[in-house]
């Protein structure tokens, strides 16, 4: 399917959250996400499913005032 | 002792982490700076590169207390999400809530403001709002339930220091037991300590330090700034007046015309 990462569009194989995670290289890393604008917290991404053009974001921390 | 939602600091300076040279001079900076707290923010992070991991493990290594914002949110709905997202990265109740009303100004939406920070407050947030020195928005914020206000000093960047006196010293005396930052718009270390001599609690500033020519040296400048300010609000200043009064004794001068 395809869907938007951080606002690129992408292919993917992966069914839900964590898949996709694992997938484009975020394995281990500190970050936080949301699809279509609502914040999934870690432990239910493994049970967040995807759909043909979802939004994904994926934040981690940044330099900030 | 200044203390936010039970938390001691050391010392009233809040310190950026946005826009410095390199790395090594924000932890040059910040050493300097012996700031008490960073603010820190989101953004989207790239599998690939993975910026964003290295960056927190230097910012781990700075051992101070962190503060992660919601800089660049125009609606509640994005700040509530941010501040969410902030919470598992950072793993701390502080959030620095920003609600961006106006693009040239930056100034916060203060009717955003009072309702996110209502929402995050009743889900175990401790909210630092960015707010402006209008005594009603900020009665509303502490109804809400936040225990700190931030006004600002200036707009965001600009450098201008302290741009309304009588607003802040009214925000002051308006709320004695409440702590307050001035957060945004200094761009001087005498605008800070004319800040702490107005009783504010702490500054918190970034671009001030960051695009100074020599970032670590104005960080510390800022530092005792800060701390002469502080000091001398503690002082108990004199109160001015409008005609001289003469310094040196009057009684026993020579006449020698």
């Amino acid at each position: 399917m395809k869907l938007q990462l951080n606002g690129a569009m992408i292919e993917t194989q992966a069914e839900v959250l964590a898949g996709l995670l694992d997938e484009q290289g975020f394995t281990g890393a500190k970050i936080a996400t949301a699809v279509n604008g609502d914040f999934v917290p870690a432990p239910a991404r493994a049970a967040q499913p995807l759909k043909d053009g979802d939004r994904i974001e994926v934040l981690a921390p940044m330099q900030g005032g | 002792m200044l203390d936010f939602y039970g938390t001691t600091l050391a010392n009233g300076f809040m310190l950026g982490t946005a826009q410095y040279p390199s790395p090594a001079i924000l932890a040059d900076a910040f050493r300097r700076s012996q700031a008490s707290v960073a603010t820190v923010s989101l953004r989207r992070e790239s599998g690939q590169d993975r910026a964003g991991q290295d960056f927190w493990q230097m910012i781990r290594a700075l051992d101070v207390h962190i503060l992660p914002n919601t800089a660049g949110c125009h609606s509640v709905k994005e700040a509530v999400t941010t501040a969410h997202m902030a919470r598992e990265v950072f793993d701390t109740k502080w959030i620095k809530l920003e609600v961006i009303g106006e693009e040239d100004t930056l100034q916060p939406d203060v009717f955003g403001l009072v309702e996110a920070a209502r929402i995050l407050t009743e889900d175990g947030f401790q909210v630092f709002p960015y707010t402006t020195e209008d005594l009603v928005v900020a009665d509303r914020l502490l109804h809400a339930g936040c225990e700190v206000l931030m006004p600002w000093g200036a707009p965001i960047g600009s450098g201008l220091g302290l741009n309304n006196l009588f607003g802040l010293r009214a925000m002051r005396a308006h709320f004695p037991d409440v702590p307050l930052v001035i957060d945004a718009g200094l761009g001087l270390p005498s605008q800070a300590a004319q800040a702490m001599e107005l009783g504010f609690d702490a500054v918190l500033l970034n671009t001030a330090v960051a695009k100074a020519g020599d970032p670590a040296a104005m960080a510390e400048a800022f530092a005792i700034a800060i701390r002469a300010g502080q000091l001398a609000a503690t002082a108990d200043p004199m109160e001015p007046r409008d005609m001289a009064a003469p310094s040196t004794p009057v009684i026993g001068k020579a006449f020698l015309l």
